[in-house]
């Protein structure tokens, strides 16, 4: 099963390295990551998605707990919460398609950012049922390149993920 | 925040701020050391780590251990921090000096020894340049150290030793590595040594236990076949008394760890030796037969546990263990307590009352009477269990005992009587050869009274023996007992049990090591037939300078009982 990790970290170098590391050489599976800096510029979250049963669940928090730049580690996975991600697809659009490409971006409420002569970047922000799904929108006119952010999750409510509430 | 050292027990050497006064990287680095109350420093100097050797060289307070290889000082500083609790201190310089530790970093991360390492580094400005003598090592020790400083701006270096000790010592013990750019041993600041430490990720204070040591308590009442395995965090928590009352006020055999051994007293009646592949066969049993299995400051390692779909099947399995990692990591428990041993069992102890387990000892008796531990004695070859009973006559536990890797090392474990914790030292999680002699030259260091005795095999020792000239040099009264039967005995065992004989590459060739010993300026001794080995031991005890005694053992000579990797440990070879 899939867990999302809400994890608050030191801002200090490194410890993207730390914790990647760790993933690696103790063979857990990464699904995404993403890291960026709180609203206390000393202190980072990183949204972990990892794949294993709750044994392995255990195992990934507490060797995380180890390192010595996490603070603090949350299991959101069973909370109520927000998650998002961005993607960016570069999909081929010739003149003959384009109008098509154009309702599924209408329909998926996502945005065209660039647009090329026989191709345009598409950018779409959501959770990953419908990010997977325009991708199979599109995956017929012939998808270039994708680049995806990794999720991110934010509890619902007045709770509070730094420790206080 | 975490608890740091109380300061007055830091500021021994004096001040901890000098106001107004700019010192350069180098001399707030050895003042810092100063502040630890480091008495002894492992090193070998290199271009990174000129200026810190010219501070080193300024300073009255600290000894520095000059050795003849990097992995030489680095398992002497293991063996220094093992045999004393305190952190082993040590120096390198970049690139090659520093990757020669990690042998040694690797080996004291496993076996959870505090260690602080200070390696030279090039100038910030020439990092990620492929410079002369550059080598990433922060990144290189990520996965084999506590933690790791790479120290950008000479304002943070005090701070950085600070939180070094702290952090190698507290917890769960370990090594932390300090990478000291060159152009940061020059530049300038005032020195400060901060009295508080901030690292608001690393907390020491466990929840409480109280709920779970209440329920260990009544599962021991409940217990009707209990056993105790103790391990390394025994010895690092100082437990040994408390485990000692424990086990005597509850009538539970205890089985220690190799990293345990010396923590309960081998002498003992409810001693069981150690468990595992080469463990006694009525630890073993016993732990396959347990009703509970009372596991303290051990790592459940695959070489204790075997298979561990049928290791103690029948037990309920209560955890002590400091690191809340090692809890479910390889066996899963019924019952765990977070915490370090001692204060576990001070809680445990206060709870219970005392018991006898009459039927169950008797049932262990009958083991240890029916399947002992044995060799087929020999009154012209030698035996090598045979010089570790000599060794026990001559020593009468009362010396400290360091090995290498290998059959010798099992054998030690087997047959030597530790009666007290951090009286022996070997290389258990990592399994390092080389390790043995060196580590032995930083016990003798610390306890320069003491009688130390190693024990190696005949290709560990070829993997350090150039620290002779260290001991030689500093004039260590060590007894290096080589184990020579000409062989890598313990490749050479699998070989002969599981792979016909096929001996490939273990048949290893060596010096004369007594002419070895001697062109280093050590004694060098050979004992060819059983009844000289006692006499030659003595001789070697008595000899205030280094000696190399070369045992010519049994050639052939297998460690049983043997569980075969993987398999049941009540399944033994050799029983």
């Amino acid at each position: 099963m899939k867990h999302t990790l809400s994890v608050l970290v030191e801002n200090k170098p490194g410890v993207l390295t730390r914790v990647a590391g760790l993933f690696a050489r103790r063979g857990y599976n990464i699904d995404s990551l993403a890291v960026g800096r709180t609203e206390n510029p000393e202190i980072s979250r990183m949204t972990i998605v990892v794949e294993g049963d709750d044994r392995v669940i255990e195992q990934v928090t507490k060797q995380l707990h180890k390192l010595i730049e996490v603070i603090k580690i949350n299991d959101i996975t069973e909370d109520e919460h927000v998650h998002r991600e961005l993607i960016l697809i570069k999909v081929n659009a010739d003149p003959a398609h384009r109008m098509e490409i154009m309702q599924i971006v209408n329909v998926f409420r996502a945005r065209v950012v660039d647009f090329g002569r026989n191709s345009l970047i598409i950018e779409v922000t959501g959770d990953e049922g419908k990010i997977n799904a325009i991708e199979n929108s599109l995956h017929p006119f012939g998808i270039r390149e994708v680049v995806r952010t990794g999720k991110v999750a934010m509890v619902r409510g007045p709770k509070h993920k730094n420790g206080k509430s | 925040m975490a608890v740091a050292k109380d300061l007055r027990e830091v500021c021994q050497f004096g001040n901890l701020m000098e106001v107004g006064k700019k010192m350069s990287g180098a001399d707030i680095l050895i003042k810092s050391l100063e502040c630890e109350g480091v008495d002894t420093i492992f090193g070998y100097p290199g271009g990174a780590v000129l200026n810190i050797y010219d501070a080193i060289y300024r300073c009255k307070k600290i000894k520095h251990i000059l050795t003849r290889h990097e992995q030489g000082l680095i398992h002497a500083a293991d063996g220094y921090a093992r045999s004393t609790g305190k952190p082993g201190v040590c120096i390198a310089t970049s690139g090659p000096g520093a990757t020669n530790l990690v042998t040694g970093i690797a080996t004291a991360y496993m076996d959870s020894v505090p260690l602080v390492i200070i390696t030279g580094q090039v100038a910030v400005s020439y990092i990620g340049k492929d410079s002369f003598q550059e080598a990433d090592i922060t990144g290189i020790t990520l996965p084999i150290t506590k933690y790791s400083y790479l120290v950008k701006d000479v304002r943070d270096l005090a701070r950085y030793v600070r939180e070094a000790f702290h952090l190698a010592t507290t917890g769960r013990p370990g090594p932390v590595l300090i990478d000291l750019p060159k152009d940061v041993t020059y530049a300038e600041t005032e020195f400060f040594y901060p009295p508080e430490i901030d690292l608001p990720g690393y907390k020491l204070k466990p929840n409480g236990i109280e709920k779970e040591v209440e329920k260990a308590s009544e599962m021991l009442k409940e217990a009707q076949r209990p056993v105790i395995i103790a391990g390394g965090g025994v010895v690092n928590s100082g437990a040994h008394e408390e485990l000692l009352a424990l086990a005597e006020k509850l009538q539970i055999p205890v089985s220690t760890t190799l990293m345990g051994k010396g923590s309960f007293p081998e002498n003992h009646p409810l001693y069981l030796g150690m468990p595992g592949m080469h463990g006694t066969a009525y630890a073993n049993y016993a732990i396959s037969d347990c009703d509970l299995l009372l596991a303290v400051g051990m790592r459940f390692d695959d070489r204790v546990t075997g298979n561990v779909k049928t290791f103690a099947k029948d037990a309920k399995v209560i955890h002590i263990d400091i690191d809340a990692a090692e809890i479910n990591k390889n066996i899963h428990v019924d019952l765990s307590i977070v915490s370090d041993a001692k204060n576990a069992l001070e809680k445990l102890l206060g709870l219970v009352n005392e018991k006898d387990n009459r039927r169950w000892l008797d049932k262990i008796e009958y083991w240890k009477k029916e399947y002992p531990l044995k060799y087929c004695k020999d009154s012209t070859r030698i035996k090598p269990q045979y010089i570790l009973e000599k060794i026990n006559e001559v020593t009468a536990g009362d010396a400290y005992f360091v090995t290498d890797t290998g059959q010798h090392q099992m054998w030690a474990a087997q047959y030597l009587k530790c009666v007290r914790p951090r009286s022996f030292m070997t290389s258990g999680g990592l399994g390092t050869m080389g390790y043995g002699f060196p580590a032995a030259m930083g016990v003798q260091i610390a306890h320069p009274e003491a009688k130390v005795v190693t024990i190696v095999g005949d290709g560990g020792f070829q993997m350090n023996s150039q620290e002779l000239a260290t001991a030689v040099h500093y004039n260590l009264p060590l007894t290096i007992c080589i184990f020579n039967n000409g062989y890598l005995g313990m490749v050479r065992q699998w070989q002969d049990l599981f792979l016909d004989k096929r001996y490939s590459h273990t048949e290893i060739s060596q010096p004369d090591f007594v002419k070895l010993a001697e062109s280093y300026g050590a004694v060098g001794m050979r004992v060819e037939k059983p009844e000289d080995v006692k006499k030659t031991l003595e001789k070697a005890m008595e000899t205030p300078r280094p000696v190399v005694i070369d045992f010519l053992i049994e050639q052939e000579e297998n460690v049983f009982p043997m569980v075969p990797a993987g398999g049941s440990i009540d399944k033994m070879l050799g029983r």
